[in-house]
This record gives structure tokens, C-alpha cells and sequence, in this order.
């Protein structure tokens, strides 16, 4: 037996369920999960990771904390403006659960160093903030065969989708290219219902830990959309893009590019 | 004349609460090959009236239960 009677009573409610057992507990203990960005859906997602006893976690984030983020990235407190996003973040993973490992890569991720990066673990967590992020996560775990959740979010709406590379819909089976630099707005300039953030980071953090386990379906082939003005939730159907730039028959992405980084909410 | 069952494995609970009397149950069981049996010691009260249902619902057969002299149920469940 690997878990001590102090690990036993910690996992006790994973542990009784039927799905998930001493085995899916082992699962998770030896899962190795990247958590991109510590913001507002990596915080969550960070915690409840850790909470869960994810035996290795990997946290990128190369920005500071803001007063400004404190409204809706909860992994950081007033204490810790202006100390970086992934070292607070660590520290409150550590904080929760200490048999948890948590790896922080200080960075912002570009063509260049991603590959780096998510190759040492089994499933990412996208919980960047802009577009160029985002298709550079998509297309970097799509070429390593990596599983991922995508999220988004923006105002009172979020969605996201997970992504079996080879298998399953990915980003760019739905959406083609990044829409032009200020087409859409960040969530600095269009501001974002804190609340959300914890909504959705929940649901890629239950991704994880459903790949991790094998337990159910994951959101695979299914973009699930929220408003929370009317709570009103929608599963939109996606499959596989034979003429898809990246997973088609034919790709003309063979490379990771960066994308103009204007949409990235640099301050 | 009831069957003699061959016990493999044994777990006392005494003095153990739910959920954690479940959660020791089912770490026993993991270690159990399919078709052997566990003999689990509960205690009367709660842990006698929840976890031979959850160990049912589990998969698992329940072989029998009888009350000991202090009072505590022994439980014989035969691993699916």
C-alpha cells in the first residue's frame, strides 16, 4: 500500500467512489499535468489539482501578480502583488496538499520554447489569455500527440473543449486562425465576471483528472459554451476537419509560428 | 450446517467511522485476487448499517454477517 493512513482519510472521498477507487487514486498520484498561465483559469484548476494529489504538476507563467488580477485569480492574495504568478501559485498548491510536486517554468511560452515545456507531461491545461497563446498550445500538443483542455473566457461567457491529438476535434478543426490583433477584446479591456473564471478552470481541472483516471466521457468533439447571464449551457458538436491545417490529411502546419502578440494583454 | 468459507483476508474496524470503515474495506479488497474472501469486523450502529450496501453496490458479494460478543459484526464479502 502506498498511501499512508493520513493520505487514506485526504483521498477518502475519491477512494469511495465506485469510478475511481485505491486504483484511480494511483492514477492520479502518478498524473503529470501542465497548467498553462496562473490566472484566472489556472488558479482553479492549479488548486484543485493539487487538492486532488495529481502527483506532478507543472505551472507556466512568466507574469507578475497585479492588484488588478486579485478579483478572479484566486491561487493569489493581497500579499502577493508583484511577486510571480507561478511562484504564488506554488506556494498555495504546496499549502493544500504537500505530497503534491510542483514544477514552475517562469516564461511566456513561445514557438521556441513550448515543445521544452509540455513534453514531460501527459496533459495541459490551457489557461492562457490570449488568441496567439492559445493556437501556439493547441498546435505544439497536436504535434507531440499531447491531450489538452482548451478554455476561454471573456465577459460572462466561457468554453472549452478537451482535444485527443489524432483523435478527436482540435482547436483548429473549429476555429481556422486567430481572429485579427484587436478584433477581439481581452479581458483587461472588456472585463471578465470573476466568478467564471473559477467555472471554468473547474471544469478543464475535472478534464484532468477524467484522463487521468479513464473514469467517463471527456468533452471531446463537443465545444461547451456558457453564459452566465442566463446560465445557459450549450454543447456545440465538432468533428475532425479532414482539411484542417494542423490534424487534416493534408497539413500545411508542420512548425509551431508565433502569432502577432498585439491581442496578448501585455501591459 | 451452513458452507465453511475459506477467509483470506481479515480487517478489523473496530472503533473506525464512516466513511473511512469504507475506504480501509475497499483498500483491503484492491488486495484481494478476484473470488477471495474478507472477513471486515464493524462495528454495530452506523458502520454495520452503511458499508455492507456500499461494498454490495461495489460488485462485491455479501456471504454473510453475524453479531460477536462485544457487539461488533463480522462481515464476509467475496471480492467480484
Amino acid at each position: 500500500m502506498r498511501y499512508s493512513a493520513e493520505q487514506l482519510e485526504r483521498y477518502s472521498r475519491h477512494i469511495i467512489l465506485q469510478q475511481i477507487g485505491v486504483e484511480g487514486q494511483e492514477r492520479i498520484s502518478d498524473a503529470r499535468v501542465l497548467i498553462v498561465g496562473a490566472g484566472g483559469l489556472g488558479s482553479p484548476a492549479a488548486l484543485y489539482l493539487a487538492a486532488a494529489g495529481v502527483g506532478t504538476i507543472g505551472i507556466v507563467d512568466g507574469d507578475v501578480v497585479d492588484l488588478s488580477n486579485l478579483q478572479r485569480q484566486i491561487a493569489h492574495f493581497s500579499k502577493d502583488v508583484g511577486v510571480a504568478k507561478v511562484v504564488s501559485a506554488a506556494e498555495k498548491m504546496g499549502a493544500i496538499n504537500p505530497d503534491v510536486k510542483v514544477i514552475t517554468h517562469q516564461l511566456l511560452l513561445c514557438a521556441d520554447n513550448i515543445r521544452g515545456v509540455i513534453g514531460d507531461y501527459d496533459f495541459v491545461i490551457d489557461g492562457t489569455d490570449n488568441f496567439p497563446t492559445k493556437f501556439l498550445v493547441n498546435d505544439a500538443c497536436v504535434l507531440a500527440g499531447i491531450p489538452f483542455s482548451h478554455g476561454g473566457i471573456l465577459r460572462f461567457d466561457g468554453q472549452t473543449m478537451t482535444v485527443l491529438p489524432g483523435e478527436t476535434a482540435c482547436y483548429r478543426c473549429a476555429f481556422r486562425q486567430p481572429p485579427p490583433p484587436d478584433a477581439v477584446p481581452t479581458c483587461s479591456q472588456a472585463g471578465v465576471l470573476g466568478a467564471i473564471a473559477g467555472m471554468l478552470g473547474t471544469i478543464q481541472a475535472a478534464e484532468a483528472l477524467k484522463f487521468a483516471t479513464g473514469v467517463g466521457q471527456l468533452l471531446t468533439n463537443t465545444l461547451l459554451s456558457f453564459n452566465a447571464l442566463d446560465m445557459n449551457f450549450r454543447r456545440i458538436p465538432l468533428r475532425r476537419q479532414e482539411n484542417c491545417p494542423l490534424c487534416g490529411e493534408h497539413p500545411s502546419i508542420t512548425e509551431l509560428v508565433d502569432y502577432d502578440q498585439a491581442v496578448c494583454a501585455i501591459k | 450446517m451452513t458452507e465453511k468459507v475459506e477467509v483470506t483476508a481479515e480487517k478489523n474496524l473496530r472503533g473506525v467511522n464512516c466513511p473511512m470503515n469504507l475506504v480501509y474495506t475497499k483498500v483491503a479488497m484492491a488486495e484481494l485476487k478476484s473470488g477471495e474472501v474478507l472477513e471486515i469486523i464493524l462495528d454495530d450502529g452506523p458502520p454495520i448499517n452503511n458499508v455492507p450496501g456500499s461494498v454490495e453496490k461495489e460488485g462485491h458479494q455479501l456471504l454473510g454477517k453475524k453479531q460477536l460478543a462485544d457487539g461488533a459484526w463480522s462481515l464476509l464479502v467475496r471480492k467480484k
